[in-house]
């Protein structure tokens, strides 16, 4: 199953109202790829997956992700097709009101039958995987730092082991340190429990050491599909900037 | 039949081997977490665990095998694991590494105990919010007096902005309000005094209940469930989004910029918006005098000089202003109140229509006994 496109954008058009985003975007993202979705501000990286997880809808063209056609999908496909994906959003988004273990177990008590304590554990152990120590666990995120709360968001992410992730700027707003540490631990899921991984990202060190492939939106076309070495031969000065 | 996931146990020579097959998958968990339980435990036994029959995994299906396995070095066995793939293997290392050392366990309750910490918590919050709301109007004086010292300093766009929000925006639901009041208090009276044959009597009761109390208090209602709710969670949201910091940092006062133009808009409205009242509930009342007690609008209104001293209107617009301070001031003061969750912004809305109504309530009964004793 190599080589298996799992995303794929046809034509992507955006618009709202007489302000056009996308003009015409495509691409495909293969299996157990991180793929990153970069470009400068107002580029329309976090609109593009917004359109991925149907948070937002295209205004023409087509998104195929894991084969169904997220615009046409029906309600009930939508809601298999959400069981099977991760998001950590910019921010983690964890919900107020449940402290981080139920953060972190809501969707599995939801969705699967497990019993109780695999659950519990199983959300300790992500948490302890995203770096967090267990008496987080009990906390809530208003207690959290913002690094803190990225990473339970993460935890809450993975929870139903997805085989997509999608991740809305995941280093923004860590430390290096942490923000090396975090590439290392998507680069380990990624290896062993073949994940497809998306993301937005800025981060010029996530994009070396992570990435392995990208497109560069920009000027509502995608500017740049490939890898870096495909781009360190690159002699657009649009494109050189996004090396340095 | 391949991918179904199992587990079975052998006799070999150096103890048992436990062989695992299949999908080890969250959906086949329940499964083979009781095929494991049906496991007899053998204590101070070798066992090997042998992975080569895994076909696919997730941190779930090796959470279980984790657990059992840390279950039987409990019971002294020495444990082994063969087979494993290379992915299987990375996984499982990840997994080991990172398996918690102990569940969380809630501290158990004693219900006594926890009832008197939940009513110290409750007493001792109750004063912090009242010596913080001290605090807040204190701080609030001191800023309306130097607003009155320099009145070029007030935010006239900011002010008119709350003013068109929260007194024009009310007196649709205000006039519908205070036209069944009016209605109703002329319709219950019609049948009492019908009875006396003290029909004109009716120009008194309605005008006076109206303008002295009703009036003022229904649009105090009215105007604290729309505006109090409001300004508490504008402000709250604000403090949310950092707004608010942000504000002070730039040198801009909130007290200035958020609070004062709330407060001087509801003061100012609120007569304008009591005026209003009077008349429309006055001209409900005149409907059913006519109707029910032939009572003309000429005669209405030829009783209305006569009889109802201009004191009754003058109390009844005095109040407007109080009420409106009393409104804006604890609309303001929960919205600065509210923290970082979401939740919280629910909690002191609701608290800040519930406070402004009471209070509304409270001092309307205050100036009444007080009023009524001076022989007003």
């Amino acid at each position: 199953m190599k080589n298996h496109v799992v995303i794929e954008a046809k034509k992507i058009v955006t618009s709202f109202g007489k302000n056009v985003i996308h003009d015409g975007v495509s691409f495909k993202i293969q299996k157990e790829e991180i793929f990153g979705l970069l470009g400068g501000s107002g580029s329309g990286k976090t609109t593009l997956l917004r359109e991925m997880i149907m948070l937002q809808r295209a205004t023409d063209g087509q998104m195929l992700v894991l084969g169904t056609d997220v615009m046409q999908a029906s309600s009930k496909m939508a809601q298999k097709l959400r069981q099977k994906w991760g998001v950590l959003f910019q921010f983690g988004a964890l919900f107020t009101s449940l402290t981080i273990l139920e953060n972190i177990t809501i969707a599995m008590r939801e969705y699967t039958d497990l019993p109780d304590w695999i659950i519990e554990e199983s959300a300790l152990m992500k948490l302890s995987m995203v770096g967090l120590p267990p008496k987080v666990a009990t906390m809530f995120p208003s207690e959290l730092s913002g690094g803190m709360k990225k990473r339970a968001g993460l935890a809450r992410a993975l929870a139903l082991d997805p085989k997509l992730l999608f991740l809305d700027e995941p280093t923004s707003g860590l430390d290096p340190q942490s923000a090396r540490a975090f590439d290392e631990l998507i680069l380990t899921l990624r290896d062993t429990l073949g994940i497809t991984v998306v993301m937005v990202t800025h981060d010029k060190d996530t994009m070396a050491n992570v990435l392995d492939r990208f497109v560069i939106l920009g000027n509502k076309k995608v500017l740049f599909e490939g890898n870096m070495e495909l781009l360190k031969q690159t002699t657009n000065d649009e494109l050189k900037k996004f090396l340095s | 039949m391949k991918n179904k996931p199992s587990l079975h146990v052998t006799q070999t020579n150096d103890g048992l081997s436990v062989t695992l097959q299949g999908n080890w998958v969250k959906e086949a968990v329940k499964a083979l977490d009781l095929a494991f339980n049906a496991l007899t435990c053998k204590p101070k036994t070798v066992y090997t665990f042998d992975l080569s029959g895994i076909r696919e995994f997730d941190t779930h299906g090796i959470m279980l095998i984790l657990h059992h396995i840390k279950k039987l070095e409990a019971h002294a066995c020495v444990v082994s694991k063969t087979g494993a793939s290379e992915s299987l293997e990375k996984l499982l290392t990840i997994c080991e590494q990172h398996y918690p050392e102990e569940t969380i366990r809630l501290p158990h309750e004693n219900f006594i105990l926890t009832y008197l910490e939940n009513v110290g918590k409750q007493m001792f919050e109750g004063y912090k919010t009242l010596s913080s709301f001290f605090a807040f109007t204190g701080e609030l004086s001191h800023f309306v007096m130097a607003a009155f010292l320099k009145p070029f300093t007030i935010r006239l766009k900011a002010t008119l902005y709350h003013i068109e929000q929260s007194g024009a925006g009310a007196i649709p639901i205000i006039l519908l309000t205070s036209f069944l009041i009016g209605i109703v208090i002329a319709y219950q009276g019609a049948t009492q005094l019908e009875k006396f044959g003290a029909n004109i009597f009716i120009v008194e009761m309605v005008t006076i209940s109206a303008v002295r109390e009703l009036a003022p208090l229904l649009t105090a209602i009215v105007v604290a469930g729309r505006s109090a709710s409001a300004y508490t969670a504008q402000i709250g949201v604000m403090k949310i989004t950092d707004e608010v910091d942000a504000m002070s940092s730039m040198g801009f006062s909130p007290w200035s910029f958020l609070v004062l133009p709330r407060l001087f808009a509801l003061i100012f409205s609120l007569p304008l918006l009591v005026f209003f009242a009077d008349v429309i509930s006055i001209f409900g009342g005149m409907v059913i005098a006519t109707t029910k007690l032939d009572v003309s609008f000429v005669e209405f209104i030829d009783r209305i000089k006569e009889t109802v001293a201009l004191k009754h209107l003058v109390i009844g617009l005095i109040k407007a202003p109080i009420f409106g301070a009393i409104i804006a001031t604890i609309g303001c003061f929960r919205g600065f109140q509210i923290d970082s969750s979401t939740e919280s912004v629910g909690k002191y809305t609701t608290i800040s229509v519930v406070n402004a109504i009471f209070w509304v309530i409270a001092i309307d009964a205050i100036i009444s006994v007080l009023l009524t004793e001076m022989g007003l």
